[in-house]
């Protein structure tokens, strides 16, 4: 669990308040034992999974027991697109969690709706729950996830209150430049048809001085 | 592919088939609305068609034409594996009239298919067992596939929470604006016209 000392943050001076002594060891101590909910409804479902398993493992982060009743969970993790037909079971999951309880949006379309700009999508969960830590990705990549619990845990230990966004580390929108661009083909199509029909014509002229060897064996 | 199956309803139903034609391979058939359960009954039963596979059942909004909605119904046979493409035109400019018979006798599966097109694009299905919405809640109103419906229309079940109770901006984040999403085939857009 690491150095105590080192993990406490004692905010004001060498004299401190107790109550923030308080409040700092018991946000070491939530950091490290978050019980998760998930709340998988799409696509993210498959990097949430791959966040979970050995390979990228969150529980070297402590936050690994699922807990598959809300009242038994602090963290809430929103993973996929909410329809506005969810909604309401979301909101009522939420309310069911015990304080302290932490809400992660998992990809963009739990954090802001993404591109569904539609009649049957919320615009992100933020609309209807709180939320303490987006996570941008179509779906995000687990070292993102991972930098997101991180820092959730970091907000914890602080006792932050105010949402959280995990920074790409590389953003293709802030470097157009280096995407590929859709653009027409350089030819129209229909200016090939003249180009095919003459090639076409030059092979059967082609083909009529030399005849071709046809039925062969197969 | 299946010029056959058109000639059989042609040579059946007469002037009831509004009109036929094959692009691309589709044999597809324009009915009378008021013979839609008997074409299909006919299809269903005749020997030489034995169309069994009910594969697809939905509604296209065009809001320039009367009649507005054409209701599309694709039908396979599994013994004779042809295919044919069955469509109706149903509903004034205000959807008034637009109602088919069911053809859940025929094909039970048309059951929930009958129901989403009624839940999306507001056709009645007469005789249908249980026309509830299917894939809205039942607080929804309006009919969301119509071009009339306003695309930035929602109709939340939680009531959102404001700006003010979250303590935090709650527009789209970057780099999502606002607007972000599909602008074309919204009323009042350019495109919209050409439809």
């Amino acid at each position: 669990m690491g150095d105590l000392s080192r993990s406490i943050t004692v905010s004001g001076s060498e004299q401190g308040f107790a109550t923030t002594k308080v409040d700092a060891l018991l946000g070491w101590a939530r950091k490290y034992s978050l019980f998760a909910y998930p709340f998988v409804t799409a696509c993210c479902g498959m990097e949430f999974m791959a966040v979970t398993s050995p390979r990228f493992d969150l529980a070297r982060f402590g936050a690994e027991a699922p807990r598959f009743s809300p009242r038994q969970a602090d963290l809430l993790w929103v993973v996929g697109t909410i329809s506005q037909r969810q909604g309401p079971a979301l909101r009522r999951i939420y309310e069911q969690m015990m304080s302290p309880k932490y809400v992660m949006a998992f990809g963009t379309c739990a954090s802001s709706g993404g591109f569904y700009d539609n009649y049957t999508t919320v615009p992100g969960i933020d609309k209807i729950i709180p939320t303490d830590v987006y996570i941008p990705g179509c779906p995000p990549r687990p070292e993102a996830v991972l930098d997101g619990l991180m820092l959730l845990q970091d907000k914890i230990a602080r006792n932050e209150k105010r949402p959280g966004v995990v920074k790409p580390r590389f953003d293709p929108v802030r470097d157009v430049d280096d995407l590929v661009r859709l653009r027409r083909s350089a030819v129209d199509p229909r200016e090939l048809v003249p180009i095919l029909e003459a090639r076409e014509k030059a092979a059967s002229e082609a083909s009529a001085t030399v005849p071709p060897v046809r039925g062969g064996t197969r | 592919m299946s010029q056959y199956v058109l000639d059989a309803l042609r040579s059946r139903f007469g002037t009831s088939i509004l009109e036929t034609h094959s692009d691309f391979g589709d044999d597809t058939a324009v009915v009378e609305p008021s013979q839609w359960k008997a074409i299909a009954q006919f299809l269903r039963e005749e020997p030489t068609l034995d169309f069994d596979l009910p594969v697809d059942l939905c509604g296209v909004d065009y809001p320039n034409r009367i009649p507005r909605t054409e209701v599309v119904m694709h039908l396979y046979s599994i013994s004779k594996r042809h295919r044919i493409r069955v469509k109706a035109r149903v509903g004034d400019e205000d959807m008034d009239g637009a109602e088919l018979d069911s053809v859940t006798s025929i094909w039970a599966g048309m059951n929930w298919l009958e129901r989403e097109v009624w839940d999306m694009s507001g056709v009645r299905f007469r005789g249908h067992p249980d026309l509830r919405r299917i894939l809205m809640y039942p607080e929804f109103e309006g009919h969301p596939l119509q071009k009339t419906y306003p695309a930035d229309r929602t109709q939340p079940l939680v009531a959102y929470r404001t700006e003010d109770e979250a303590g935090v901006p709650l527009n789209k984040l970057e780099p999502f604006g606002p607007d972000e999403g599909m602008p074309f085939g919204r009323a009042g857009s350019p495109r919209f016209e050409d439809i």
